[in-house]
């Protein structure tokens, strides 16, 4: 599998899928995409990383154990949710708030909080098997 | 005093638990002395609870508590009368003594503190099995009293004969425990009553019921494994691994009561039938033999007090099986007097133990000297355990024959029952109290001398007590006897038996037991070498049948688990695949809902059905591929195809995921094929492929039918409309499906996502297991192999 030219595409093609997945992620409100799908966007594209250039440096290149990304997607979702008691409101209420930036009017969320949780679970999860298996020669 | 608020009560009641709570920690404060603080815990409720004797010597019934889970009708609630205030001033009253006598037992023990814990939980549990009105109270604490049982049995948890002893007494008593609560809502179900203080009222209705039988076995499993009846008793002897204090405080004058408690406490509504009049006698006339004889075959101090415990609680189940106004009288005496006696016993037991450094009778001897007050203590108790004047016991006993001695055959031959069995306890009794400390000097391990105050005072006290109680007994009588018999029989008795010897049959009967004792005592080895032959004849006893039925039960769970954990991957994907068809076709079967064939659709476009064709053109490709690689793409094919067909027919998020999923599914896979080393392409015999290929067919057709029936029922827009309607109103999305998912369902997802981390998690660990130790089996659960492995 690791061709010269596989391994020359690999990067910029994982950055792309990158890009592409928080691109899904973020538009998931009002067209089709979301975390979920957006997660196993990114999954895919770390998966073909890893493929073409070896585990090493896909684990070199997210830096935290995937384990750990997956856990503190967890994290932000269960936080999304506790958000909206400490405003009275029950349990995973969504909260929204319009912030103007640079003149331009943002609608930012507790639900996109979440969502940017469910995003970093599947991300985590699927890479951290993947990777797992993909490491041939370990030890 | 008396009309103490609940408030009180219920801290008094918590009290043990909270000392227990604070017991380590002073114990490495203050070492053995921390013993006079915690017994202060023990004074208190002694002194609390005297404070209702006035009112309940006038027959006054003390009931107090507050709801506990309303929505169930479940309360904590106490009820103190004549039967529950007796048993509080003893298992306080005892306690106290029983903590102070600890702190010298177990003096520089490195687990003291853990003891102390132990031992005023039991305390804690005891006094709220003796004080609950309400019976899930009852049984909770019941329970607690059995494994704090397990807990102090166990404490010298380094011996394998301890730990063995413990797991027994907490299957055993445990058991009965469960069979107690059976009991208990069988009792709930005919009378609709949850609280002991509201049940007497309810006896005939009890009587009468068909189910009062079954209640009644029920609350004897209960009652009789607590209190050690035969064939239950063997657990009880065992428990004598427990340290002495246990031995003398559980296992002798409070928890093995607590059966007898319940009997006592029943008697009212479930006693005067044939059932109850006939299984009681005979069980505890039962166990009162067989109790003595074995008594008689030990030589440890401890273990002839054990079985003499056994026969006594056998003796107390009988007398309350009798139910007549002197049995119950005298079984109200005979357990206090009991509870005095042995525990003395006990506590002397474990001093001589402590002192001598042996507790085997033959090798003691002539320890009078040096131990005075011990010798003295011992003799007390002796007497009153021997029935004789002018101790409680001697009350007790006369009594007893009193309530016994009639010319009718049943009459007779329990009284014969209760002449042989307090003769054999009267030889028991000084064999305990003369044999160590009379005759010759015998060398013992230790050179023997008076042990410390904390150890002499409990058993000295007990008997000091029991020598008082009998002198006055008219104030016995009118604070302790009377009322607590009259709470037994259900309605108002008075006690008179005095210690002014009255000729009749009952001292006869007494003066034949003293005869018949004094024989056995003066033949007592060749009495104990006769019972050692015929117990090796008869070889068996249910302690070798638990032991047995366990080895049994773990048998019987390995042999299940070969069958249904056969090891085999296809075996379990084979038998999940079958019930899946199962659930999928029984049902459509069951209720006839089977699908009407669907029509072609007329205006099916060409690309459509190519996309189709491509599905069919996979599914096509995976059976037919020569190795597994190939396989697994044709089936990523054949998933592609279904994902255009969600696209076309209008889901893009659906198709889009199943997109993803299909393309990680297809690389996932392709990693774990060149993982596991198989070969590369698949060998199967015919038959696993018919079988296979059957079964795959099944689940296929069965999800298409399961489909088709499910899209032909009229469809309900409700929720669709709902979710239109509302997403971009309320959650500001115009995509209905993430919407959903994030925002309106989105606690669903928060649970989903957690699965999906420990799914990975456990994949995880899954692989790394493989790798991290040379394919060795990590995870296995069969024991035979672990034996060797050892």
């Amino acid at each position: 599998m690791r061709t010269v030219i596989f391994r020359s595409i690999a990067p910029y093609l994982t950055s792309l899928m990158l890009l592409f997945s928080i691109f899904v992620l973020l538009r998931g409100h009002n067209e089709p995409g979301g975390g979920f799908i957006g997660g196993l966007i990114a999954a895919s594209a770390l998966a073909i990383y890893g493929i073409a250039c070896g585990v090493a440096p896909v684990r070199r290149a997210i830096h935290y154990h995937p384990m750990a990304i997956s856990a503190f997607g967890l994290f932000i979702g269960a936080l999304a949710g506790v958000l909206s008691v400490f405003s009275g409101v029950p349990f995973m209420t969504g909260l929204w708030i319009y912030p103007k930036l640079f003149g331009v009017e943002l609608a930012l969320s507790s639900v996109l909080v979440f969502d940017i949780g469910v995003y970093l679970v599947v991300v985590g999860a699927i890479s951290s098997i993947a990777l797992a298996l993909e490491e041939r020669d370990r030890d | 005093m008396s009309a103490a608020a609940p408030g009180t009560t219920f801290i008094i009641l918590m009290l043990p638990f909270l000392a227990a709570l604070f017991a380590p920690w002073l114990t490495r404060r203050l070492g053995h002395n921390a013993a006079w603080v915690l017994a202060l815990a023990p004074v208190a409720i002694f002194i609390h609870f005297l404070g209702f004797s006035a009112e309940v010597a006038d027959g006054a019934i003390v009931t107090g508590g507050f709801a506990w889970v309303p929505s169930y009708n479940v309360s904590f609630s106490w009820l103190i009368d004549g039967l529950s205030l007796t048993f509080v001033l003893l298992i306080s009253g005892i306690g106290a003594l029983i903590v102070l006598y600890s702190g010298g037992y177990l003096k520089g023990h490195a687990n003291l503190g853990r003891f102390f814990s132990f031992i005023l939980l039991f305390m804690g549990a005891m006094l709220g099995v003796v004080i609950s009105d309400s019976f899930l109270m009852l049984f909770i604490y019941w329970e607690l009293t059995s494994i704090t049982s397990f807990l102090l049995i166990g404490f010298d948890h380094t011996r394998e004969a301890s730990r063995r002893a413990a797991i027994q007494a907490l299957v055993v008593t445990g058991a009965g425990g469960l069979a107690l609560l059976a009991g208990l809502i069988v009792i709930w179900n005919i009378t609709g009553i949850t609280q002991l203080s509201l049940l007497l009222s309810f006896g005939d209705e009890l009587r009468a019921s068909p189910f009062y039988l079954l209640a009644l076995i029920l609350v004897l499993g209960g009652a009789f494994s607590k209190s050690a009846q035969f064939p239950l008793h063997f657990w009880l002897p065992n428990a004598m691994e427990a340290p002495t204090p246990v031995s003398a405080y559980l296992h002798s004058a409070t928890m093995v009561k607590a059966g007898v408690y319940l009997l006592m406490r029943l008697n009212p509504v479930l006693g005067e039938t044939v059932w109850w009049e006939t299984i009681l006698p005979v069980f505890g006339g039962a166990t009162l033999i067989v109790g003595t004889l074995l008594a008689i075959r030990q030589t440890d101090l401890k273990l002839m007090l054990a079985y003499t415990t056994v026969s006594s609680l056998g003796l107390l189940v009988m007398l309350t099986g009798f139910g007549s106004e002197h049995a119950i009288a005298a079984a109200v005496l005979y357990l206090v007097a009991h509870s005095l006696f042995k525990g003395a016993l006990f506590m002397v037991a474990g001093l001589i133990d402590h002192e001598a450094g042996t507790r085997d009778v033959t090798k003691l001897g002539g320890l009078r000297g040096a131990m005075p007050i011990t010798f003295a203590a011992a003799m007390a108790a002796a007497i009153s355990m021997a029935g004789l004047p002018p101790f409680v016991g001697f009350l007790a006993k006369e009594e007893i024959y009193y309530a016994l001695w009639a010319t009718d055959p049943w009459s007779l031959i329990f009284t014969l029952v209760a002449v042989v069995g307090n003769g054999l306890m009267f030889v028991i009794g000084f064999a305990v109290a003369i044999k160590p400390f009379l005759g010759p000097k015998v060398e013992t391990p230790k050179a023997a001398h008076e042990g410390p105050v904390l150890l002499w005072l409990g058993p000295l006290t007990l008997s000091v007590v029991a020598l008082v109680a009998a002198i006055v007994s008219p104030l016995t009588h009118r604070f302790v006897s009377s009322p607590m018999a009259s709470a037994v029989a259900g309605e108002t008795e008075t006690v008179t038996i005095s210690l002014i010897p009255h000729l009749g049959a009952a001292l006869a009967l007494s003066l034949i037991t003293v005869a018949f004792g004094v024989l056995v005592y003066r033949y007592l080895d060749s009495a104990r070498a006769g019972m050692a032959k015929t117990l090796a004849a008869i070889g068996w006893g249910p302690d070798r049948g638990f032991d047995q039925f366990v080895s049994g039960i773990v048998r019987l769970s390995v042999a299940v688990t070969r069958a249904i954990q056969p090891g085999r991957l296809d075996i379990y994907m084979t038998a999940t695949f079958l019930m899946i068809a199962l659930a999928l076709f029984v049902p459509m079967a069951w209720y006839g809902e089977w699908p009407s064939m669907p029509v072609w659709p007329a205006d099916a476009q060409f690309h459509e059905l190519a996309v189709f064709v491509i599905a069919l053109v996979g599914l096509a490709a995976v059976i037919n591929a020569r190795d597994r690689l190939t396989a697994i793409v044709s089936l990523g094919v054949q998933g592609f195809a279904v994902a255009l067909l969600f696209m076309l027919f209008g889901a893009p998020d659906l198709s889009f995921t199943q997109f993803m999923v299909e393309t990680l599914a297809v690389v996932i896979l392709a990693l774990v094929m060149t993982r596991l080393k198989l070969t590369a392409s698949d060998h199967r015999s015919t038959r696993d492929k018919m079988v296979d290929g059957s079964l795959s067919l099944a689940c296929g057709t069965g999800f298409g039918l399961y489909l088709l029936a499910v899209t032909q029922q009229p469809f309900d827009p409700f929720i669709s409309d709902f979710f239109a309607q509302y997403s971009k109103i309320v959650a500001h999305g115009t995509n209905v499906v993430n919407v959903i998912l994030v925002d309106f369902r989105g606690t669903d997802t928060l649970g989903e996502i957690a699965v999906v981390m420990v799914t990975g998690l456990a994949v995880l660990s899954l692989i790394r297991i493989r790798t991290g130790f040379d394919g060795r089996a990590v995870a296995d659960n069969d024991p035979e192999q672990r034996e060797e492995a050892r």
